[in-house]
């Protein structure tokens, strides 16, 4: 069982698609997880054709926190030893179509803020012991600073970066790594009728994931010039920012 | 708003009303729509990939390979998997596809629509002869399996059926073996349209894959002057298997004045790559990358043609007095003032294909990429139809953007009568409303 292993939550979505097929190329073994039968399904043989040790898969809802205990067991008995755990599950809602519905705000954070704390949670005790191996998760550029086109949304990564940031802290000295990635916008299905100002493309940025993961980085901006953007948006004074209109 | 996909060619212009991608091949629905159009990575060079205002359907993100026999070679696979891809997961594995076009940057789907065809031709037919099944969707809300022997008109009609049968989800094909990926290639300097068409026959016999390039330049005697060129997979087990992919090496970045390939420019290009070659014979072991994919080492060469694009002409005549109607051809071509490098000759083989619109047919079949050029061009390109028609040849749409609907229809009339009802009435492009419908809404 020396061949490594990643587990890919929420496997259908647009990078996490990306990520999963580098690994495959590289032979790795992998555990998916989605809610989408059909699509874990198409996934598994298209992860194999392109080389991978071997496929697990397992259907679930993210936003059931009362099953992410057996996700992270199944996780186990699959993969033994787990080498990359990527939290890829995510929702997308502009401030204007969660506007009038308070519900549909608070399923944001269900599944963004919620279901990703109790999985990085869950994961970080689970690999405590292995004293190896990576946590990753995709929080967002829109969590580092709120406006008021995609607050819910950004204050959902917010939270994601805030926990990691800590748990990072936490887990590194016992050899564990936790990666905090920052995708600016991403050419996927997520973002369907969307303008997409300066979007990047998958292959760009699971590249750049599969990169971050391997140096053991701690905060990945991708593509790299986010880094300088939000900079330089979180340098705005909150009086000018508050007449910006994004 | 994205902006509207283009076709290789750049020629005509085309603005979808909407677009949309699809992101999985079983979730494809055509529901309430009409005017609609899969796309896949846009290397049709007319009009036959666009839907100027309807619906244009990416497919490029369904390419997921679904299975997968590795002693058999048979693959499965989402419509939008492209023939690159497909080799970078099938060549390591020691299987190649059995034809494939000048890129690698087509989808499986496209191959399909367009039932295209390659330097092997006369050993394996076209890429629907290696279909083994294929999925369509369609706007009664079904989702139909087809081959040969499973609805089997409908089969027949979505090989070379140019997209408008419905969408294709996925397609099965069959593989074939290779032992290495280095190919035995050997060029033959000729000096006649004469002298081509006769090596070609004695390369054919013995070589899978032949094509020539000729100098459309050159007039009188050696009219039709140019290189035979024929190769094979080598057969020794030499481990390049495993060898990796190169994307581009070079990227043009922005389209070129329309002066770079023009008439004067291309006649000394055309001078020296004849002239390259000193020896009437020159051998050499290539890659299949240089061999079957020259042009995909430079990324969107097709900027080169500047702001008015190119068309691509390509017609097949069958082979008795086809030497005496090629040079005719030529000739007209010349005469209106058409300059073309990358001028291919190929002879066609006997392999039907499944395709009820498939274009090609056992003959010679000469193809031009030209850039756009004035009425006098348009005229000439008219006059070759006239040729071809009279003799029983067609044109291939899938190159097209020009050709008169009457004509059009009159090269595929029996085709037509038994396609025609397939068509799949939510189903349209630009290509079909110019040839059927003088570019009108077909509702």
């Amino acid at each position: 069982m020396n061949t490594p292993s990643i587990v890919i939550i929420g496997a259908a979505s647009g990078i996490a698609q990306g990520v999963a097929r580098l690994y495959a190329r590289r032979g790795w073994r992998l555990f998916l997880v989605a809610r989408n039968a059909d699509a874990l399904q198409t996934t598994e043989s298209d992860l194999v054709a392109r080389g991978a040790a071997n496929v697990t898969t397992m259907l679930a809802d993210l936003s059931d926190v009362a099953r992410h205990d057996e996700i992270v067991k199944r996780a186990q008995e699959a993969c033994g030893t787990i080498s990359v755990v990527l939290i890829a599950h995510g929702i997308l809602r502009n401030q204007e179509e969660v506007d009038h519905n308070a519900d549909d705000m608070l399923l944001v954070f269900d599944v963004n803020a919620r279901s990703s704390v109790s999985l990085l949670h869950r994961f970080g005790v689970a690999l405590e012991p292995q004293r190896s191996g990576t946590i990753a998760v995709i929080s967002s550029v829109a969590g580092d600073r709120g406006r008021r086109s995609l607050y819910t949304y950004g204050s959902t990564k917010a939270a994601v970066s805030h926990f990691v940031a800590g748990m990072r802290g936490r887990y590194l000295p016992l050899g564990i790594n936790v990666l905090d990635i920052k995708p600016g916008p991403v050419d996927t299905p997520m973002m369907a009728g969307r303008t997409l100002t300066l979007a990047a493309t998958v292959d760009a940025v699971a590249k750049d994931i599969i990169a971050a993961i391997d140096k053991r980085r701690g905060v990945l901006y991708t593509p790299w010039y986010w880094r300088y953007i939000m900079m330089i948006i979180k340098m705005i004074p909150e009086r000018i920012f508050l007449k910006i209109k994004f | 708003m994205e902006q509207s996909p283009t076709s290789w060619g750049r020629y005509p212009e085309s603005h979808a009303a909407r677009i949309d991608h699809a992101s999985w091949a079983h979730e494809v629905t055509l529901s309430g729509q009409h005017s609609i159009l899969a796309y896949g990575l846009g290397r049709s060079y007319g009009d036959v990939c666009l839907n100027d205002g309807g619906t244009v359907l990416r497919m490029q993100r369904c390419d997921r390979v679904l299975s997968f026999d590795w002693n058999s070679g048979i693959i499965r696979a989402e419509a939008g998997l492209s023939i690159a891809d497909l080799l970078r997961i099938v060549v390591p594995h020691g299987w190649f596809v059995a034809v494939t076009p000048g890129t690698k940057y087509v989808t499986l789907g496209g191959a399909v629509a367009n039932d295209i065809h390659g330097k092997n031709h006369h050993r394996v037919g076209t890429f629907g002869c290696h279909v083994r099944s294929l999925a369509i969707r369609r706007s009664d809300g079904h989702e139909y399996c087809c081959s040969a022997s499973e609805n089997p008109e409908l089969f027949q009609a979505t090989v070379g059926g140019m997209g408008l049968t419905g969408v294709i989800t996925w397609v099965e094909i069959a593989l074939i073996r290779i032992a290495s990926r280095q190919i035995e290639q050997e060029s033959l300097k000729v000096r006649s349209l004469h002298e081509l068409i006769r090596r070609t026959d004695e390369s054919d016999a013995d070589w899978d894959y032949t094509v020539s390039w000729i100098d459309v330049m050159s007039r009188g005697s050696s009219l039709g002057r140019g290189l035979v060129l024929r190769g094979r997979f080598s057969e020794e087990s030499d481990g390049t298997l495993a060898k990796t992919w190169k994307g581009p090496l070079i990227t043009v970045p922005f389209e070129a004045p329309s002066w770079l390939l023009s008439a004067p420019t291309i006649k000394i290009f055309n001078n020296v790559w004849y002239h390259r070659q000193m020896g009437s014979i020159k051998r050499a072991m290539l890659d299949v990358e240089p061999f079957f994919y020259p042009l995909d080492g430079v990324g969107s060469w097709n900027l080169l043609y500047g702001r008015r694009g190119m068309l691509q002409y390509q017609c097949v005549i069958p082979i008795e007095d086809g030497e005496h109607l090629m040079r005719r051809i030529l000739e007209e071509m010349q005469r209106g003032g058409v300059s073309s490098f990358l001028a291919v000759l190929k002879k066609f083989g006997d392999i039907p294909s499944p395709g009820m619109m498939s274009f090609p047919r056992p003959g010679l079949t000469l193809t031009l990429d030209i850039p756009i050029g004035d009425d006098k061009m348009f005229r000439a390109l008219d006059r070759c139809d006239e040729l071809v028609h009279s003799v029983g040849g067609r044109i291939y749409a899938a190159k097209d953007a020009r050709v008169k609907g009457e004509m059009f229809r009159n090269m595929y009339a029996d085709q037509l009568r038994r396609f025609l009802p397939m068509v799949d009435p939510a189903m349209s492009s630009s290509f079909w409303r110019r040839v059927m419908n003088d570019g009108k809404d077909m509702q």
